[in-house]
């Protein structure tokens, strides 16, 4: 076994032991990656040196605890202090913030180690990180694959061992998806549960950061540094966060789990759709009570995403003006001509594609007709979950109608949107959403989503945690044809 | 269905140049995305409030308090074009 | 051409006033006027990515207070909205303001017109960040490239906006001047049309009198203060009286008030059509204001100027004049009032800040806080008056060095040895040696013409330097004469 397949809690484990150094673990996963990273293309930038600096540091240190001298990676929306960040837009391309966003910040504060930024869609819009302006990143599980999206480099990473756990954001599904399509855990919290602070915004409302790990422990470990209020981010609400290993008890006895009729029908492969019912079963068999409910306005919440969404894109992308920061088209002889050329030039197509849908959302004659209305039928969507939750403890569905499919494959704009069917409803009504490996088809993982109350992230992981003690999904690997 | 003119005033909105191919793609693009987001008038929203913020929170403050900003170097570090501290751009008219 | 009269002129007018708060509405940013460009900037207020806004308590509690002293509503719930649009001064490429929900409604002001009381209403009052300035090498028009400075991104605004109910330059100056000494009293601004931290556009339409629908308007920016304020309105309105008598139609657009030319001229550039996509602002929660904490703000807010006049007048039997001229501003009154303390005569008081004292700031382009002459020194002085130490007409002489110096009017009068001469005796001497050298005047003065008193009085006057005192001049000679 080498350190690499090793998970978060094992590492910390042995660190506290002594029976590694830091600079061993970061080492492995540095040499893992130089091995492997070429194929799968995870990384957009490493921190190669000063990872190893920070090793050494914290080996002289000797005080190893939770993510203490253990390497990580962050999608590359995440601002850095000193380290590019460039939301794999050429509009960004150099961009070098002065800060830290506050997670960043909350990881080193712990002496967790940045190995480097990872790949995704461009601003984080897209389904399969094709919309990256570098290169698309590969699925571990098959390379002709994509590893989904928008966090696809993150979920990558993880599943293939580049670092034992990462973190994303998920704004209609941008983590549960990759975290599915790759087979590892994908934690979306609560919006307002971690801090937006220094996170390059896509659709504010909606936004929220989260954690890739390979199992429900490394990600309760996680959650417990990320949580928390941050009275930099208005959002962020100042409640108290719970020591969420506690919740990690494997007992699950009269748990009330509902499944939404909406989310077993036709849109889901139906070998998808027999996956999650067998899990469900496993519920029961754990002691769970598992009753089918309904979520009436299921359908309307990815077109009257279509139009938050990009319209909050619209207004977060128009500070990308070529002013302060980023690219610019130096030729343009006047500032609008230079807004415009520095946008044309700097944008990939699916940007371009989402601005102009929000501006002509929000634009004068229309707002009523589509920004307003999808305000309103967010409200029923909530109602909805607001329903369920009085009677059950979480809801459990699948995250995704399909496996991952073959890059190249879905190149119609729509056909791709139709991805997050079953994510976008969560962050509607900006609930918490865990998705994990609830088995294979075809060769490929499928994941389960786990939905839960607002900041009841402890239940979702009660759940998420006795399931995959009493299954073995997670520790299926992904056998790279270089090994 | 959206027309290339109305294609042309939202990319003059969005400052996004556009070549001619581009303003016929998204015209097409776009129509065939908001006629699947029409699907929205299929549901009675008459009397349903807005959900502006999800979150049941109000009056979120700071303090009226001075703390020193972040030095001329650093925040002009990136930017394209500098002259006297300030960032340089082409004329506005 | 005659034309006055047919037709009647109709004015809004849309003020801007920054908050004196220490630090910028939505970062821990300085306000304080000017510094190096760029210096009192961070990530936030440039509009760098992920940052995000934090409201500042005190632009609420300056908002409430401004709309109680301006007699509005003040809304139990309100929010903020982003305004669209591109311009190198504002970095996030949108604005933070208030739309439809604004925090205070339906108020108003009284002016005073020649005597006539007018009531113009306010429509509204809202928050808002002011944006950067661009700095221009000469004309706008011209330059081939401008800076931008961002110290003034995010100060604090209030917009308030007036009903269209204003008829004349006159009545936008007054109305301006008035809401200028309300905002002044609150202390929410130190109001300094130069420096611009109060703001002014005008709507100005003109339409046939007695006609119910209001022309087409234009929109007047630039006016750099009230002089300008009241000129540019009236040039405007003359202009588009002629059109219409010509025949031409009025075009809606912007222009801008040229001092130099003491005209208005289109900004023809500037009229590609405004579509500002106004949408609730997703990284701030709502506001909820309470009654409590409206009278809290109610409770702290000090005396306003229509009450301050009616005291004045009443206390003190003052004109209504010159209380509302005492009364323009807070340090103004209270100078009035500090004198007051120590010194009976009102209007005296009151005849030397509206004669004299302010003769000498407007001179000096100075406020009154910043005058060196305080309240005992001028309250001295009248006393030195009335005690016959010196005269009236030499007391303005003491004032004026008074106010060049700040030196005491006793030190001053001393020096310069300008004590009032009332010591019979050395009256008397001095009476005796003109006499003795005008002994032909003496003759005719005896034999009727009476006239030849006056020349006398000159006499001793010269004699003593302007430093006899007048009335026992008067009384010594006539007894000396008639004798």
């Amino acid at each position: 076994m080498e350190l690499y397949e090793l998970t978060l809690h094992e590492l910390k484990d042995l660190l506290k032991k002594k029976e590694v150094s830091s600079k061993e673990v970061v080492k492995s996963f540095f040499s893992r990656i130089k091995k492997i990273d070429n194929k799968v293309k995870a990384f957009v930038t490493l921190c190669e040196e000063e990872a190893l600096e920070k090793a050494c540091e914290c080996d002289q240190q000797q005080e190893y605890d939770g993510i203490a001298g253990i390497p990580y990676g962050l999608k590359d929306i995440i601002c850095t202090r000193g380290v590019k960040t460039t939301c794999c837009s050429k509009i960004l391309e150099n961009f070098i913030p002065p800060y830290d966003a506050t997670v960043a910040r909350k990881l080193k504060e712990k002496k967790g180690i940045l190995a480097g930024k990872l790949n995704m869609d461009e601003f984080a819009m897209g389904s399969s990180t094709e919309n990256s302006a570098f290169f698309p990143t590969r699925n571990p599980w098959d390379l002709e694959r994509v590893p989904g999206g928008s966090s696809g480099g993150s979920a990558a990473a993880v599943a293939a061992g580049e670092v034992p756990f990462a973190l994303g954001t998920d704004t209609g599904g941008s983590i549960r998806q990759p975290a599915s399509f790759c087979g590892v855990v994908g934690l979306k919290p609560t919006y307002g549960r971690v801090s937006r602070w220094g996170v390059v915004a896509f659709a504010s409302s909606l936004d929220q950061v989260g954690v890739f790990s390979r199992d429900v422990r490394d990600c309760a470990l996680v959650m417990n540094i990320v949580s928390g209020h941050d009275p930099m981010d208005s959002t962020s609400v100042d409640i108290e966060v719970p020591d969420y290993e506690s919740f990690l008890t494997g007992n699950i006895k009269g748990l009330k789990v509902a499944y939404p009729r909406e989310y077993f029908q036709q849109g889901v492969d139906e070998k998808i759709r027999e996956t999650v019912k067998k899990a469900l079963h496993k519920f029961e068999d754990l002691g769970a009570v598992v009753e089918e409910v309904t979520l009436p306005h299921s359908e309307y919440a990815l077109p009257a995403y279509y139009l938050i969404a990009p319209a909050e894109a619209s207004a977060n992308l128009a500070r990308y003006d070529g002013v302060r920061y980023g690219f610019r088209d130096f030729e343009a002889d006047n500032v609008v001509q230079m807004f415009s050329k520095t946008r044309a030039a700097g944008f990939g197509d699916e940007v371009k594609r989402r601005i102009m849908l929000g501006t002509y959302a929000l634009s004068s004659g229309y707002y009523d007709a589509y920004y307003l209305k999808a305000l309103k039928v967010r409200r029923l969507i909530s109602r909805d979950f607001n329903e369920v939750f009085k009677d059950f403890d979480v809801i459990v569905g699948p995250t995704t109608p399909t496996t991952a499919f073959k890059l190249g494959e879905q190149s119609d704009p729509l056909q791709l949107y139709m991805n997050d069917i079953l994510t976008v409803p969560i962050n509607m009504a900006g609930l918490p959403g865990i998705s994990i490996p609830c088995g294979f088809v075809e060769g490929l993982p499928v994941g389960m989503q786990i939905i839960g109350r607002p900041f009841d992230e402890g239940t979702l992981l009660q759940a998420a945690y006795s399931y995959e003690q009493n299954t073995d999904y997670h520790t299926v690997k992904p056998v790279l044809g270089v090994e | 269905m959206i027309s290339i003119r109305e294609v042309e005033h939202v990319a003059l909105l969005a400052r996004l140049s556009l070549s001619e191919k581009e303003k016929e793609i998204f015209a097409e693009q776009l129509s065939t995305i908001l006629d699947y987001i029409n699907k929205l008038n299929e549901l009675d929203t008459d009397g349903v409030e807005p959900l502006y913020h999800i979150l049941p929170i109000y009056n979120i403050f700071r303090e009226d308090e001075v703390k020193t900003g972040t030095s001329r170097e650093d925040i002009l570090a990136n930017a394209p074009q500098v002259e006297e501290g300030q960032y340089k751009v082409p004329k506005i008219i | 051409m005659t034309l006055s009269g047919d037709y009647e002129t109709v004015i809004g007018l849309e003020v801007h006033v920054e908050l004196k708060t220490a630090s910028k509405i939505f970062c821990s940013c300085s306000t304080s006027f000017g510094a190096e460009p760029n210096t009192q900037v961070c990530p936030i207020c440039s509009g760098f990515p992920g940052m995000l806004p934090v409201l500042n308590h005190k632009v609420v509690d300056y908002a409430i207070k401004v709309g109680l002293a301006l007699n509005c509503e003040i809304a139990e719930f309100c929010k903020f909205d982003r305004k669209n649009y591109f311009y190198p001064d504002l970095p996030k490429a949108f604005q933070i303001s208030q739309y439809d929900l604004p925090i205070c409604k339906n108020g108003y002001l009284d002016i005073d017109i020649n005597g006539d009381k007018r009531r113009i209403r306010i429509t509204r009052i809202h928050m808002e960040e002011d944006a950067g300035k661009l700095v221009h090498q000469g004309d706008i028009t011209t330059t081939p490239f401008s800076l931008v400075d961002l110290n003034r991104s995010g100060v604090p605004l209030l917009e308030i906006v007036s009903e269209p109910d204003m008829r004349s330059g006159a009545e936008a100056r007054a109305y301006m001047e008035k809401l200028r000494s309300i905002l002044l009293f609150t202390g929410v601004s130190d109001c300094k049309m130069q420096e611009g931290s109060l703001r002014c556009d005008a709507n100005v339409s003109v339409r046939p009198r007695g006609q119910r629908e209001l022309g087409v308007k234009t929109e007047i920016k630039n006016m750099n203060s009230f002089r300008a304020v009241e000129k540019a309105i009236d040039y405007e309105a003359k202009r588009q009286m002629e059109a219409l008598e010509y025949g031409e139609e009025i075009i809606q657009e912007t222009r801008t008030w040229d001092e130099e030319k003491q005209v208005t001229r289109s900004m023809r550039s500037k009229e590609e059509a405004h579509d500002y996509r106004y949408f609730p602002e997703p990284d701030l929660p709502p506001l909820k204001i309470t009654p409590e904490w409206i009278e809290e703000i109610q409770a702290s807010l000090p005396e306003m100027p229509d009450q301050a006049r009616g005291r004045l007048m009443e206390q003190y039997g003052l004109s209504e004049y010159d209380a509302s001229i005492i009364t323009q501003s807070p340090d103004y009154l209270a100078f009035f009032d500090e004198c007051l303390r120590n010194y009976s005569n009102a209007k005296t008081v009151a005849n030397w800040m509206m004669g004299e004292l302010s003769r000498l700031l407007n001179q000096n382009n100075m406020e009154i806080s910043e005058c060196l002459v305080k309240p005992e020194d001028l309250i001295k002085l009248l006393g030195l008056i009335d005690n016959g130490t010196i005269s009236g007409k030499m007391a303005k002489t003491v004032f004026e060095e008074m106010f060049a110096g700040g030196k005491k009017p006793e030190l001053i009068i001393k020096e310069k040895g300008m004590e009032q001469i009332s010591d019979e005796g050395t009256l008397k001497a001095v009476i005796e040696e003109v006499v003795a050298n005008n002994q032909k005047v003496l003759q005719d003065y005896k034999n009727g013409k009476k006239k030849a008193f006056g020349f006398f009085v000159g006499q001793v006057m010269k004699a003593t330097k302007g430093q006899a005192d007048p009335s026992a001049v008067n009384k010594l000679l006539r007894e000396r004469l008639d004798k």
